[in-house]
């Protein structure tokens, strides 16, 4: 069951987890969320993770970069155990939680999705009305139930997504109606209806436009207040406008994790620097 | 001289022709080009080119005249048919020797000629469908000039059983006159096909459900074609398993209720068609399940939603259009199945709302109209054909509405995947 | 603050009973249906199998002067219900080509009348009990017992259970597919192509696609209006014939090969053509050459499943009448004939309960033909399949 240790030795190198926190900004909380030891990953006999060690902070962005196959999204929807559905996926390690290893064969893995928010790179609405798309999940953890209730949640969700001013005359037509960059702050929206610890955004501006990326970057930027984020993006200034920590991985494993200043302008690793300066991508 | 010996001498002649045409045509091309000169085809094309010049035009003559005489009723003599399409061919034949020269495209032409069949096939299945709507609404039509439309369609009481002395001349003579009201039959194919429906829809979509969300790949590669055998059974089959076997335990078990119900009742050939359609409902649902995206479970399973509300609020609702076109067939394959009732439900036109007794459907007055020697002009073989028409336009529009539904929801798909 | 894990689980643990219930609903309607199929195949099976026996009994045959004139009297009276008349029927007959006969005596198996196979196989019989008493003693004395059924696959259709078999229908049924065939196969292939390869993308394709698609879809007994209609009627096709219902189950055949035929086409890959259309071929060359026979097995398949869905067709053949009744097997394609799903409609309305046990026979041999048809198109598709 061992790893090989050797693999891993460089992974969480600024020493975030020996307790010494990075400083960007002096007052963010520098709370733990997430802290992942030693996590391994195998689609059937190809190893796609090795050995991550990583922890993430509560109310931050952290921004997960490095070339097409790293395994940045493989790692993120370990954190939601959204692997699960494929088949042939085996994982070893710890992905801590509130105390709670999130692959113990107890973690019911509905409470954790319902705890850990995903928003896709795809914007995925479901087939139902702009309403309906917010209020659906909400309504059945019954965190409302009230028709009033259940309005003002959606206005809520709606204005933190910056959506509610562009959809409150339309709130019953399909969400499949609105434009791209409209459906994917729709999908934001309805991931925070469900108040979630944490939001997964799997590259979540890939498929948009550069004004609707801008939006959703100054949206993520407004939802850290509440929400913690982890990012997968392909895109390296969008890593640096918005993102307080950032973890560059390579081949499966986690090269290097700093705060993003550092990161961007004085990353610690060659691999990173290399990448970063567009040596290779 | 007999048709056939006609036939014969005319196919001989032509085969013979044929083989000239090739041999002068290739020959001759053969020659043009041993002497040096560039043709634009090859002499095995020039060859067909000739063939095809001599039988087209003769089988064309023979065809027009055979045509003219079955439809007109005008009286060619053969003999003068079979000489014309000779000549003609003969002509042909000159013409196309004529045609083999170096600037002629001869393999275009033969490849006009090809496309000019391969079109002509396709629209004998236009044909077929003008042919079964002529054929119908002729007949039908018929129909509706001895019998007033309006009590076909509100009649609730059919009794054609006058109607064969009425077309002797003796209707004076029969106990009462015929009656051709039609909505007994319709009440009784409806409950049929609802019952249908009922054991079908839910049977086939849950499977259907099973087989694309939940079944592993082992099961689902064996259910599949373990369906399509139900789909593949003789309906004249069903009908004898819902005749001799279901329906006596429908009585059977009714008796134990205390209720009567007939050898003849509804439910027996309603379930057995349910079963028997089954697969379509199921093969089409799970084509359809299994395309919606999966980026739609995904989002409702990072909502914290359990796999089943994923599959009851999301994926289903995403597939419904789909799924109401494949019961849409479903239906309109019910309403026109013809074996299963015609064995196992009753004859006797009786506007009930209980399924144990016995009721008849439109398919099997069809049958019980058309089978058997006939009187073509009697008002019972002809309401077959005014049965048949609405039937016609019932199914013709189930199947535009559900080709339609499955339309948009494709179309909806490609959209949303960006 | 939200809420803990453990507060969340204990939240869904109604709705996780309520999903896991869906499960095992959806498992069970799938098990429901395959349930359905292996009840319908046992219940085919139990009534079916001993239609493929037939009684026969040991009686001494008397080849007398009297027996040649009146058959009856060939064997002695207590037997005399027991034999099929149908056998007694020939005697006069074998007596004349063989003049041997005449005078001789011999011990015999002869096919036994309906109701002694049916008493002997524990059915209802109307049989009397003196009678049973009989067939009781000759089964003690092994003259009567259940042999193979040859007559049931070497002749036609009887009123005597006991002599009635499916060569006839079987006959009828090859003629007719034959001219099916003949008609569907080329009109659709050629169909197909035209569509596929040489067809404008305009209204009037358009037209013929949504045409052929809803010809898929109308009931079958229309077709046999149009076959009466038009083929009887109008053209003067004989009635009950395997031509007429060859050309309607053709026309019910041709959307099927249509549309297989359409796929098969449009699996082979444009790479293909565009390299035959890049060495010079013509569109005709092209398809001809190349894309026909890369796209043979799916057509061969297609038409296979096309040509079984036209071999299980009744209704429509009864409209045209292919549902007389045929004692001598014949190969015309313009006299009357029947079919076997046609026989098994006439069976099935006999009141003989014998006949049940024939029905459900004949059904036995048209399922294991269908079956082998369709598992001969899958293995074709699977020999031939090709991912591109």
């Amino acid at each position: 069951m061992n790893i090989q240790v050797a693999e891993r030795s460089i992974a969480p190198m600024t020493g975030h987890s020996a307790g010494e926190p990075v400083t960007r900004n002096e007052e963010a909380h520098h709370e733990l969320s997430i802290r992942v030891r030693d996590l391994n990953l195998w689609y059937g006999d190809t190893q796609a993770l090795k050995g991550i060690d990583i922890d993430l902070y509560k109310k931050n962005i952290t921004a997960l970069i490095g070339p097409s196959g790293c395994g940045k999204s493989t790692f993120l929807r370990c954190l939601n155990r959204m692997n699960d559905l494929i088949p042939g996926v085996r994982i070893q390690g710890l992905v801590e939680m509130d105390g709670r290893d999130v692959n113990e064969v107890k973690m019911d893995e509905v409470a954790l999705r319902r705890r850990v928010g995903m928003v896709f790179q795809k914007p995925n609405p479901f087939p139902k009305s702009i309403y309906d798309n917010i209020a659906y999940a909400p309504r059945m953890h019954d965190l409302v139930s009230r028709k009033a209730d259940v309005d003002e949640l959606v206005e809520r969700a709606l204005r933190d997504a910056g959506l509610w001013e562009e959809v409150k005359d339309k709130l019953h037509q399909p969400g499949t109606s609105l434009s791209g960059g409209q459906q994917q702050r729709l999908c934001i929206a309805r991931a925070i209806a469900v108040q979630p610890d944490v939001i997964l955004m799997d590259e979540p501006t890939s498929a948009l436009d550069p004004i609707s990326t801008a939006t959703i970057e100054d949206l993520m930027d407004k939802l850290k207040q509440q929400f913690t984020i982890v990012t997968v993006t392909h895109n390296m200034q969008q890593a640096a406008r918005v993102a307080d920590y950032t973890a560059f991985f390579h081949l499966g494993e986690l090269i290097e994790y700093n705060d993003t200043q550092t990161m961007f302008s004085n990353p610690h690793t060659k691999k990173a620097e290399d990448y970063i300066t567009g040596r290779y991508g | 001289m007999q048709t056939n010996q006609i036939l014969a001498l005319f196919c001989g002649t032509l085969l013979v022709l044929g083989l000239i045409a090739f041999f002068l045509g290739r020959a001759k091309a053969a020659k043009v080009r041993a002497s040096g000169t560039a043709m634009y085809a090859q002499p095995d094309q020039y060859a067909w080119f000739s063939v095809l010049s001599t039988a087209g035009p003769a089988i064309a003559v023979g065809a027009v005249g055979a045509f003219v005489m079955l439809l007109l009723g005008a009286e060619i003599p053969t003999l003068y048919l079979l000489a014309a399409s000779l000549v003609v061919g003969c002509a042909g034949l000159v013409m196309g020797i004529n045609l083999v020269r170096p600037d002629f495209h001869a393999r275009k032409a033969i490849e006009r000629v090809i496309r000019f069949f391969l079109a002509g096939a396709a629209l004998i299945s236009i044909f077929t469908t003008f042919g079964i709507l002529l054929s119908i609404v002729g007949e039908a039509l018929r129909f509706f000039q001895m019998q007033n439309f309006w009590d076909f369609i509100t009649g609730t009481t059919w009794n054609p059983g006058a109607s064969f002395l009425e077309a002797a001349g003796r209707a004076e003579e029969g106990a009462s006159a015929a009656q051709f009201g039609s909505v007994p039959l319709f009440a009784g194919t409806f409950m049929i096909t609802l019952i249908a429906m009922l054991v079908a829809i839910p049977v086939g979509l849950l499977s259907a459900i099973y087989m694309a969300e939940y079944a592993p790949r082992r099961v689902r590669t064996l259910a599949k074609p373990v369906l399509e055998v139900l789909a593949g059974i003789p309906t004249v089959v069903y009908g004898f398993f819902a005749a001799i076997t279901v329906a006596p335990i429908i009585v059977d078990v009714s008796g134990v209720f205390g209720l009567d119900a007939s050898f003849n009742n509804a439910l027996a050939p309603g379930i057995v068609m349910g079963i028997m359609i089954i697969p379509f409902i199921s093969s089409l649902s799970d084509d359809v399940i299994n395309s919606v995206p999966d980026s739609m479970r995904q989002g409702s399973l990072a909502l914290g939603m359990t796999q089943g509300e994923t599959i009851r609020d999301v994926v289903v609702p995403a597939a419904l259009p789909g799924i109401i076109s494949a019961s849409l067939l479903a239906v309109s394959r019910a309403l026109g199945e013809t074996m299963i009732v015609v064995m196992a439900a009753g004859m006797r036109p009786n506007l009930t709302a209980n399924p144990l007794e016995d009721m008849t459907t439109v398919t099997v007055r069809i049958v019980a109209a058309l089978a058997g020697d006939q009187e073509f002009a009697s008002a019972e073989t002809l309401s077959a054909f005014a049965l048949g028409l609405v039937l016609f336009i019932v199914t013709l529009s189930l199947n535009l509405v559900s080709v339609i539904m499955i339309r948009r929801f494709r179309e909806k798909y490609r959209i949303n995947n960006l | 603050m939200s809420q803990s894990f453990d507060e969340i689980s204990a939240q869904l643990r109604r709705r996780h009973r309520k999903s896991a219930r869906l499960k095992w609903v959806s498992m069970g309607a799938l098990g429901l249906a395959a349930l359905f199929l292996v009840l319908f195949f046992a219940d085919m099976l139990v009534k079916g199998v001993p239609a493929f026996q037939q009684a026969q009994i040991q009686v001494e045959v008397d080849y007398s002067e009297q027996a040649s004139q009146l058959p009856l009297a060939a064997v002695k009276e207590d037997v005399r219900p027991l034999v099929s008349r149908g056998y007694l029927r020939l005697i006069p007959g074998r007596m004349e080509d063989n003049p041997d006969l005449l005078g001789t005596t011999r011990m015999e198996w002869v096919l036994a009348d309906g109701q002694v196979d049916q008493y002997l196989k524990g059915h209802h019989t109307k049989l009397s009990g003196s009678e049973q008493a009989v067939v009781d003693t000759l089964v003690d004395q092994g003259r009567a017992e259940l042999r193979f059924n040859t007559t049931f696959f070497t002749s036609g259709d009887s009123k005597m259970p006991e002599l009635a078999g499916i060569a006839a229908a079987a006959m009828g049924t090859v003629m007719t597919l034959l001219v099916t065939l003949a008609v569907s196969f080329p009109i659709g292939v050629m169909t197909a192509v035209y569509l596929e390869e040489f067809a404008p993308d305009n209204r009037v394709t358009q037209l013929i696609e949504i045409n052929i698609n809803n010809l898929a879809a109308i009931p079958s007994i229309l077709f046999g209006l149009l076959g009466l209609a038009i083929f009887i009627n109008f053209f003067g096709v004989p009635r009950s014939s395997p031509v007429v219902g060859g050309l309607t189950l053709a026309l019910m055949t041709l959307p099927v090969i249509i549309i297989a035929t359409r796929t098969a086409l449009r699996s082979v890959p444009d790479s293909i053509r565009h390299a035959a259309f890049g060495v010079g071929c013509s569109r005709w060359q092209v398809v001809r050459d190349h894309v026909l026979p890369l796209a043979l097995p799916g057509i061969m398949t297609g038409s296979i499943i096309g040509l079984a869905q036209a071999m299980g067709e009744t209704a429509p053949l009864i409209i045209v009448g292919m549902v007389a009744f045929i004692p001598d097997v014949g190969a015309s394609f313009t006299e009357a004939a029947t079919v076997l799903p046609a026989q098994i409609f006439t069976w099935a309305g006999e009141p003989d309960r014998a006949f049940i046990e024939k029905t459900s026979g004949g059904i036995l041999v048209l399922l294991a033909v269908l079956i082998t048809l369709n598992a001969t198109a899958v293995v074709l598709r699977k020999k031939f399949e090709r991912r591109w």
